[in-house]
């Protein structure tokens, strides 16, 4: 349904995709996941289309989204990070000219009552508040019966009734047969939702799989992580520090095996902790280096 | 492979395109003071203000081509420029790449509620000089120049749109409104400016329109240079803002 190989897109530095291969079936709800700038909305903005890629191949349901896009586009559902409407634009205006855009649109009334703002109707999409446009982002993206549902981050902002019937809506979609990508920061939206969940850090993909095999069959395990320098010894406590980090063990100089209930909150965590605080990640990981290596983690583990 | 239908026909996407554009065009007040308000506004004003020359005809045969300039400058330059940069800056037209709307339908829906707000300027200004300032002039001659003015301002408001940022462009077009009021020959004749200033300000789109209308609305004699001057800018500015146009 969605396939990327080898897709590279770069703004200068630290910015961008590296070398993304993803293959998302039919019906299936991926989420991604992954701290700020580490490339989610890029993937997605690619698969929409709005980019192209400097290298590889992005197929989405058969088409490559930049040259067949009047073929392409009609199928898809897109929700912008942001924004999207006419600030002075009626929510119900707002609803009735982009189902004007489809040969079969979903019914206005039908697509308010479905997000929850059926009593919102006559307002102004500026006098909003941020769940509520992130609601009408949606129902904008559902209006034409979509196949591919591209939404990034969904339910960043709501509250967490809008969030509850955000969930419902998206997996109202998945049981329709809609193949569903969306963008979170949440580990726990991309656990209730996913069939399967892809970690993105500093424009790679660091792992790929269900949420149970990612968080491992309650026994956890180890995150490999190399970075250019070695940690601070205030780094390294930080890093022991996280709630997801169990202990962490030096194998060689800027790398570290670090054991954790949880790896893909852990790749979460270390990543935003290493963006904001340095040094700059070379490689970050589920799984850690050679046999050995895991061995002496899993048995002579640091402090 | 099976191709279903799934776009809408063009027709039926373009009337809900051009309702919207429409109404977003006399939804926001600061919109209906540049739209309606201050060609109207100028034109009491000045039509009572003694700085015109002699024997020249009544104030009223001067201001009615330089305030339905003013007209078109207010909704193409201003209205239209800066709606198109701040729907950027709010992704509306990143959105709309997003959706089956055909490019073609935008464009022909802005331009479409553009031209029904200026026909409906032009027939209330005209309308507002016949009934109070005893103006009289035959109008269809001049609606070929009305067009390329039009044309003109529009490719201006939007060149400002693709080159600047939303705010800019607020200012920008403000600005260059102001400026044009005062250098344009549109309510003040060009030959009140300082002499140095006087064939710059007269080679520029508000002049050249005005006094092109001047002629056309039959108070003057047409001269080819300033109708094939304003064309040149017309190509120029129309280029430019489809070269600069962004999506996002």
């Amino acid at each position: 349904m969605v396939s990327l190989r080898g897709v590279t897109k770069s703004y200068g530095p630290r910015r961008g995709v590296m070398d993304l291969d993803l293959e998302v079936a039919e019906g299936e709800l991926l989420a991604v996941l992954g701290p700020n700038g580490a490339g989610k909305t890029t993937s997605l903005e690619i698969m929409e289309g709005y980019r192209r890629p400097d290298r590889g191949t992005v197929r989405v349901l058969g088409l490559d989204p930049v040259r067949d896009r009047r073929r392409c586009i009609p199928q898809l559902g897109i929700m912008l990070q942001e924004g999207g409407v006419y600030p002075s634009l009626a929510v119900g205006e707002a609803v009735r000219l982009f189902a004007a855009y489809f040969a079969n649109p979903v019914p206005p009334e039908e697509l308010l009552q479905l997000v929850g703002l059926s009593d919102r109707a006559r307002s102004r999409y500026r006098t909003l508040s941020g769940g509520e446009r992130q609601r009408l982002s949606l129902a904008l993206a559902l209006v034409g019966r979509p196949r591919v549902l591209f939404l990034d981050e969904p339910t960043a902002g709501m509250d967490p009734r809008a969030r509850l019937l955000t969930w419902e809506a998206v997996r109202e979609q998945r049981r329709r047969g809609v193949t569903v990508l969306l963008t979170t920061h949440s580990m726990e939206e991309a656990e209730r939702l996913a069939d399967r969940v892809a970690i993105i850090n500093q424009g790679r993909l660091v792992a790929l799989d269900t949420p149970s095999a990612l968080i491992g069959a309650g026994g956890g395990g180890v995150v490999e992580l190399e970075t250019i320098e070695a940690l601070t010894p205030e780094g390294e406590a930080r890093l022991l520090a996280l709630a997801s980090v169990e202990r962490s063990r030096e194998v060689a100089p800027g790398r570290y095996l670090v054991r954790t209930a949880s790896p893909p909150q852990a790749l979460v965590e270390i990543a935003s902790l290493l963006r904001d605080e340095g040094p700059p990640v070379l490689r970050l990981q589920v799984g850690g280096g050679s046999l050995e290596e895991v061995f002496l983690e899993l048995t002579g583990g640091s402090e | 492979m099976r191709e279903p239908q799934l776009v809408a026909p063009w027709p039926r996407s373009l009337r809900a395109q051009l309702r919207v554009e429409l109404l977003l065009l006399l939804r926001q007040p600061e919109n209906l003071l540049v739209i309606l308000v201050l060609p109207v506004l100028l034109l009491a004003l000045f039509a009572g203000a003694r700085i015109f020359p002699a024997g020249a005809g009544r104030p009223a045969d001067f201001l009615i081509p330089g305030v339905i300039t003013v007209a078109l400058m207010s909704t193409g330059m201003v209205t239209l420029g800066i709606s198109t940069a701040y729907q950027r800056y709010y992704r509306v037209l990143k959105r709309l790449g997003g959706s089956p709307l055909p490019t073609f339908v935008l464009v022909l829906a802005k331009a479409g509620a553009v031209l029904l707000v200026e026909v409906g300027q032009v027939a209330l200004l005209l309308v507002i000089g016949r009934l109070f300032f005893g103006w009289s002039g035959e109008v269809l001659g001049a609606l070929p120049l009305m067009l390329l003015g039009s044309v003109c301002f529009a490719g201006l408001g939007l060149t400002l749109a693709g080159a600047l940022r939303a705010e800019l462009t607020l200012g920008g077009a403000n600005g260059l409104y102001l400026l044009f009021l005062v250098v344009g020959g549109v309510v003040l004749p060009i030959d009140h400016l300082p002499g140095w200033l006087q064939p710059v300000a007269g080679a520029l789109p508000p002049a050249l329109l005005s006094s092109a209308l001047r002629a056309a609305l039959g108070s003057t004699a047409q001269t080819g240079s300033t109708v094939l001057l304003l064309a040149l800018w017309t190509v120029v500015l129309a280029g430019s803002a489809s070269l600069l146009f962004r999506w996002e």
